[in-house]
C-alpha cells in the first residue's frame, strides 16, 4: 500500500521514504557525563547529559526515583532570521515532550533524590529539530552510562498535499498547494513502542496508520546510525 | 550477538541490544527477556562461562561498599564531615569512624578542602557512609591530586597491581588510586610527580588496547631516551 506514494515529488529529489543524510557522533563534550551530536541534512542537534547529580532545591527531590529534566534550546543563529535567545513557549513544550519521549526508557529508580539534566542545543535548523534532538539525547544518555532499557529513535513524517513523506525539510513544511502540509513527528523504541507523537495539520485515520508504519521503518534506519556511532566510539 | 565459541570475547553493546541467547545468567548491566540476554546499558559485553556482564566505559562513579575512594571535605557538621567523592549521593564521614579520639571543634582535625582516603562502608538510598579506620586511610598532607575517568581505574591498577607497580617503580612515587577516579601522587620532587601524572594520563587515553603494561614500559624507555 505504501509503495503507491512513490509518485510524490519532493523539492530535493528524495524518494518518499528516504530520510536526509544522517550523521551521529558520541562523546564530544568533555565536561558532560555523556554527549552526542545528531544530524539530519542541515538540521544539527547537540545534546549533553549532566547527572545523575544531587538535586537542589530539596523540595523537588523524589525519594523514589531521579528527576529527568530536559532543556531544548534553539541557538539564535540556527535559523535564517535571528531567533531571540532564551527559552520561549515553543522551547518549553519541546523540552517537555522530549522528556516524556525518553523517560520511560531510563531506569531512574536507581538514583533516588537525584536529577539527570539533558541540554539540547539546535546549532542549525531545517525542520525536524525535535526529532534530531531526541536522537542526540538518547545517544547522550547511553554515552553517560545510564541504565536504560533501550534507545529511542525519532523521525518526522509529513504529508505533502496527499502523499506521505519521511523527514520533512523547512521547504516541505511550508508546502501550501492542495491540502497543504502535515507534520507528524514520531519517536519509536527498537521494540516498536511509540514514545512521541505530535501532529500539525490534518490527516485521515487511514493515512495516519500508514504514516506510523512509514515512521517505524525510517526509525529503524535512524537506530542503525545511532548504533554505529556508539560502537565506533570505543575504537579510539 | 556473541557466539558461544568465542568465549571471553568482548564487544561493545548499546542499551536494548541482544548480547547472547540461550542458557546464560544475566550479570551486571544486563536483563533476561524471553530467553535472551539484553544489555541494560552501554559498555563492553563480556561472556565468561555462562555469566554475562557489561563493563561500563563511560559514566559517573557509582559507590559500592568496600571501595577505597579519595574524597574532599565539603562541609563540617556536629557529628562528622560531608564529603565529595565525585558521586551523586550525599556522602558522610562520621566522627565515630575516625581512628583517633576526637573532641571539640571538628575543623581542627579535618577542615573544608582537605583530601582524605576513605573506605565506603554502606550505600543506602539516603546516601553513602565512609570510614577512615584502616590501613593507608586518612588525610593527605602533601602531594598531587589528579582526576581520571573512574571507569578506567581497573586498567590503571592493572592485573593484581602490575601497571601501578610499574609506574611507582619508574617514578619513585607513592600513588593511591581511589575507585572514584581521584589519584594521589607523592614523590620526592615535582618532576617525579609530573612524570607519574603523565604516565597515568597516557594509560587513561590508551586503555582500550590490550598488552598495555608493555606499552607503558616502552613509554618510559622513550622518555628516558629523550632526556
Amino acid at each position: 500500500m505504501v509503495e503507491k506514494e512513490d509518485n510524490v515529488e519532493r523539492p530535493d529529489g528524495r524518494k518518499f521514504d528516504e530520510p536526509r543524510e544522517m550523521e551521529a557522533k558520541v562523546g564530544i563534550i568533555d565536561n558532560a557525563f555523556g554527549s552526542a551530536m545528531f544530524r539530519f541534512g542541515d538540521t544539527v542537534a547537540l545534546a549533553g547529559v549532566y547527572g545523575p547529580k544531587v538535586l537542589h532545591p530539596q523540595h523537588l527531590q523524589n525519594p523514589k526515583k531521579a528527576l529527568l529534566r530536559c532543556y531544548y534550546n534553539m541557538i539564535s543563529f540556527s535559523v535564517p532570521d535571528r531567533s531571540r535567545p532564551g527559552p520561549g513557549r515553543r522551547d518549553h513544550e519541546i523540552g517537555k515532550v522530549t522528556e516524556w519521549a525518553l523517560s520511560d526508557t531510563i531506569d531512574l529508580e536507581q538514583f533516588p533524590s537525584q536529577v539527570v539534566d539533558i541540554h539540547i542545543s539546535i546549532l542549525q535548523a531545517n525542520a525536524s529539530t525535535r526529532c534530531a534532538g531526541i536522537n542526540a539525547a538518547s545517544l547522550a544518555l547511553a554515552n553517560a552510562g545510564l541504565p536504560m532499557k533501550e534507545m529511542v529513535s525519532s523521525v518526522s513524517i509529513g504529508k505533502l498535499d496527499k502523499g506521505l513523506v519521511v523527514d520533512l525539510t523547512k521547504e516541505e513544511e511550508d508546502f501550501e498547494e492542495g491540502e497543504g502540509a502535515t507534520d507528524l513527528p514520531l519517536a519509536f523504541t527498537p521494540s516498536g513502542k511509540i514514545t512521541l507523537m505530535q501532529m500539525d495539520g490534518q490527516i485521515s485515520s487511514e493515512q495516519l496508520k500508514e504514516g506510523i508504519k512509514l515512521g517505524k521503518k525510517a526509525c529503524e534506519k535512524v537506530y542503525e546510525v545511532q548504533k554505529e556511532a556508539l560502537k565506533n566510539m570505543g575504537d579510539k | 550477538m556473541v557466539e558461544k565459541e568465542d568465549n571471553n570475547k568482548r564487544k561493545i553493546v548499546v542499551p536494548g541490544e541482544e548480547v547472547v541467547s540461550g542458557e546464560y545468567l544475566p550479570g551486571d548491566g544486563t536483563r533476561k527477556e524471553d530467553g535472551k540476554i539484553l544489555a541494560n546499558r552501554y559498555g563492553l559485553a563480556e561472556v565468561k562461562d555462562n555469566l554475562v556482564k557489561i563493563i561500563p566505559l563511560t559514566g559517573a562513579y557509582i559507590p559500592r561498599a568496600g571501595n577505597v575512594v579519595i574524597g574532599q571535605v565539603v562541609d563540617v557538621t556536629y557529628s562528622g564531615w560531608l564529603m565529595d567523592i565525585k558521586s551523586p549521593a550525599n556522602t558522610f564521614l562520621s566522627v565515630s569512624e575516625c581512628p583517633t579520639y576526637i573532641k571539640g571543634d571538628l575543623t581542627e582535625y579535618y577542615d573544608i578542602g582537605d583530601m582524605l582516603a576513605c573506605e565506603v562502608t554502606t550505600v543506602k538510598s539516603g546516601g553513602v557512609d565512609l570510614t577512615i579506620k584502616g590501613r593507608n586511610l586518612g588525610k593527605f598532607d602533601e602531594g598531587l591530586i589528579m582526576n581520571i575517568n573512574p571507569n578506567k581505574v581497573p586498567r590503571i591498577i592493572g592485573k593484581s597491581g602490575s601497571m601501578i607497580n610499574l609506574i611507582k617503580e619508574k617514578t619513585n612515587c607513592q600513588i593511591t588510586i581511589g575507585q572514584n577516579g581521584v589519584v594521589w601522587i607523592l614523590g620526592e620532587n615535582i618532576e617525579d610527580e609530573v612524570k607519574a601524572k603523565d604516565a597515568i594520563l597516557y594509560v587513561d587515553n590508551q586503555s582500550f588496547i590490550s598488552g598495555l603494561t608493555e606499552m607503558v614500559e616502552e613509554y618510559f624507555k622513550k622518555i628516558e631516551e629523550n632526556k
